[in-house]
């Protein structure tokens, strides 16, 4: 177990830059989260933990003592990666037994390994098949175990619940969270979907174009964004944003001017109904009406921006009307025009 | 119709190609007398006193081994420093990719003629004059290039994750290179394998003039050596010719399948 410590990193590949100045602390036994867009430098982060890459300029410490100089397999980190690259050539069982076998661990002690992690993740029967044999869970399951068999000082997993379908990924969402309850190890995750990242972590890092937008627990991070992108990324629906004039008796600081500011509001904190008796609600045209089972996601046309809202199915506005959408003055989120910015 | 079509095809190819085969077939069975007759076309009596007579007559199982000794060590090393080219090239990110590439290729547009004397020199300085020494590291090094070519287009082919698996998982470089990269080489391994060990077979022009002695000639020029005085020995040359495609169509057939595969990969994803 370890802390990794970002000190000033920066990684450039030729003239293109992928991490600017990244500092943070992820802490002993921590599952921390890098969550964000396609590209904007997840997988190269996880790279410079496990010494796949070195950083451009800045340092990594493990607790406090710097790592640049390590080979990766120095480290002692283990990584599940986005393709989970399973050796082809060998079974399932030899997979996961290879990084003891480099380490010159016994045959038997291997087996008894393997056997252990094997059991744990449920693939005890499928030890003597190959690679190619397998669906992507099992897969995923072996990529896992390999990374599980020695008790890395670091755990890194690289979206692993991004190729499977939607219900195995929920259980092995649990597995994971699991497993890290009981070896306790440090687990840096990363994955470009918010609500895997709120579900899983006990701090996130929202990272966009190479930098941190906001690092901080899930919650803090979803009632708190600190700014646009962070108030857009998390949480799904994600947050409206409306222009501020629209906004009917909105309590602004004092010396913040009324077009400078952009209002956010969650899409569970609309209500939308075809009667409202609330006066400062919204009158938007609708455009179209998503049942997800309990609620109805209601997208509306508002002074041409799109409004996001919650209907009960047993009152569903019709397409093409107008409904009301109403929402607490309590609930909003307000942000600088210019910068994007949290004002309050 | 168009099967048909396809047959012809096939048959008109097959034909050409093992035409001379037939040929040298034909030519190792008939008798003397009927040797430097046309017609007949196909012999009127077989006989296999040819084929007896590249055995008594000349060294021919010294000549069989030593051109096993050359082609094998000549491959062995081709590969060895091919695959360890490849792997820097491809896998460890070496400096100049293209420029190393095209350098490489470069080397091997030197038509061998052009640098037979030279190389002659060289070996003659080392005192590896009539050794099957100087035959293996000249074929090795002939072949090089296509063995860093072929191999390069292979491993490139390989997911780059699977070396960063291996080195995460405690892998050195060159762990990783004998122990996940080229098991799963393997095709391309056997494809440029066989194409150094049938070079180095069949090659005649360095075996020529780096050979003096039967201690370390190989096939190529043994047969090229059967002429005597005052005759051809059309028969033997032909038998010889013959069985020495023996072993390189046995280790063909052999790896056959490895080949396909390793000719066609990359057409496929995965
Ligand atoms: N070896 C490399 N050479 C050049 N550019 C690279 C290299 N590796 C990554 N990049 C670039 O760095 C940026 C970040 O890549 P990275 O793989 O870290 O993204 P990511 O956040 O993991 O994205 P995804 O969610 O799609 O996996 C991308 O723009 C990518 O093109
Ligand atoms: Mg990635």
């Amino acid at each position: 177990m370890a802390a990794i410590e970002f000190d000033g990193v920066s990684k450039r590949f030729g003239q293109v830059t992928v991490l600017e100045d990244l500092r943070l602390t992820i802490e002993e036994g921590e599952f921390f989260t890098f969550v964000g867009p396609s590209g904007c430098g997840k997988s190269t982060t996880l790279s410079l933990i496990a010494g796949l890459e070195r950083p451009t300029s800045g340092r990594i410490r493990f607790d406090g003592e710097p790592v640049d100089h390590l080979a990766p397999r120095d480290r002692d980190v283990a990584m599940v990666f986005q393709s989970y690259a399973l050796y082809p050539h060998m079974s399932v069982a030899e997979n996961i037994g290879f990084p003891l076998k480099l380490r010159g661990a016994a045959p038997r002690e291997i087996d008894d390994a393997v056997a252990e992690v094997a059991r744990r993740l449920g693939i005890e029967t499928l030890l003597a098949r190959r690679p190619r044999e397998l669906s992507g869970g099992q897969r995923q399951r072996v990529a896992l175990g390999r990374a599980l068999v020695r008790r890395p000082r670091v755990f890194l997993l690289d979206e692993p619940l991004s190729n499977l379908d939607a219900r195995l990924r929920l259980e092995m969402r649990a597995e994971l969270k699991r497993l890290h309850g009981e070896y306790g190890i440090t687990t840096v995750y990363v994955t470009h979907d918010q609500e895997e990242a709120m579900a899983l972590s006990d701090r996130v890092a929202v990272l966009n174009a190479g930098r941190v937008e906001q690092c901080g627990p899930p919650l803090e991070l979803y009632h708190a964004p600190a700014n646009t992108f962070v108030a857009g990324f998390v949480g799904s629906p994600p947050m409206n944003f409306l222009d501020a004039r629209l906004v009917p008796d909105l309590e602004l600081p004092r010396d913040v001017a009324l077009d400078e500011v952009v209002v956010g509001v969650r899409p569970t904190d609309v209500r939308v109904t075809e009667a409202s008796d609330d006066p400062r609600a919204l009158d938007a045209r609708v455009l179209l009406a998503e049942p997800t089972g309990d609620d109805v996601w209601v997208v509306g046309l508002l002074e041409g921006e799109r409004i996001v809202g919650r209907a009960l199915p047993s009152a569903v506005p019709v397409p093409g009307g107008i409904a009301r959408f109403a929402f607490a003055r309590e609930r909003l989120h307000l942000f600088d025009r210019a910068s994007g910015r949290r004002i309050a | 119709m168009r099967r048909a079509a396809t047959y012809l095809g096939v048959l008109v190819v097959a034909a050409y190609c093992l035409a001379p085969l037939a040929w040298q077939l034909v030519t190792s069975v008939r008798t003397p007398a009927e040797l430097t007759t046309l017609p007949p076309l196909l012999p009127t009596r077989i006989t296999i006193e040819h084929y007896a007579a590249v055995f008594t007559g000349h060294p021919f199982p010294r000549m069989l081994l030593n051109s096993f000794v050359v082609a094998g060590g000549a491959t062995a090393i081709a590969l060895a420093f091919g695959a360890a080219a490849a792997f820097a090239l491809t896998k460890m990110r070496a400096r100049g990719f293209g420029a190393i590439l095209a350098l490489v290729l470069a080397t091997s547009m030197f038509p061998p003629i052009s640098i037979v004397s030279p190389l002659y020199l060289l070996i003659n300085a080392l005192g590896l004059r009539d050794t099957l020494a100087a035959l293996i590291l000249t074929y090795a090094g002939f072949t090089l290039p296509l063995a860093i070519w072929v191999l390069t287009s292979f491993l490139r082919e390989l997911p780059d994750e699977l070396y960063s698996a291996a080195r995460v998982d405690g892998c050195t470089p060159r762990q990783a290179l004998v122990r996940v990269i080229l098991p799963l080489a393997a095709p391309g391994l056997v494809a440029t394998g066989l194409l150094v060990f049938i070079f180095a077979w069949n090659e005649f022009l360095f075996a020529l003039t780096f050979t003096a002695t039967e201690r370390s000639r190989t096939v190529p020029v043994g047969i090229a050596l059967f002429p005597g005085l005052h005759e051809v020995p059309w028969g033997e040359i032909a038998a010889a010719s013959l069985l020495v495609t023996v072993p390189v169509f046995v280790l063909v057939l052999r790896f056959q399948r490895r080949i396909v595969e390793g000719l066609t990969a990359g057409a496929v994803k995965g």
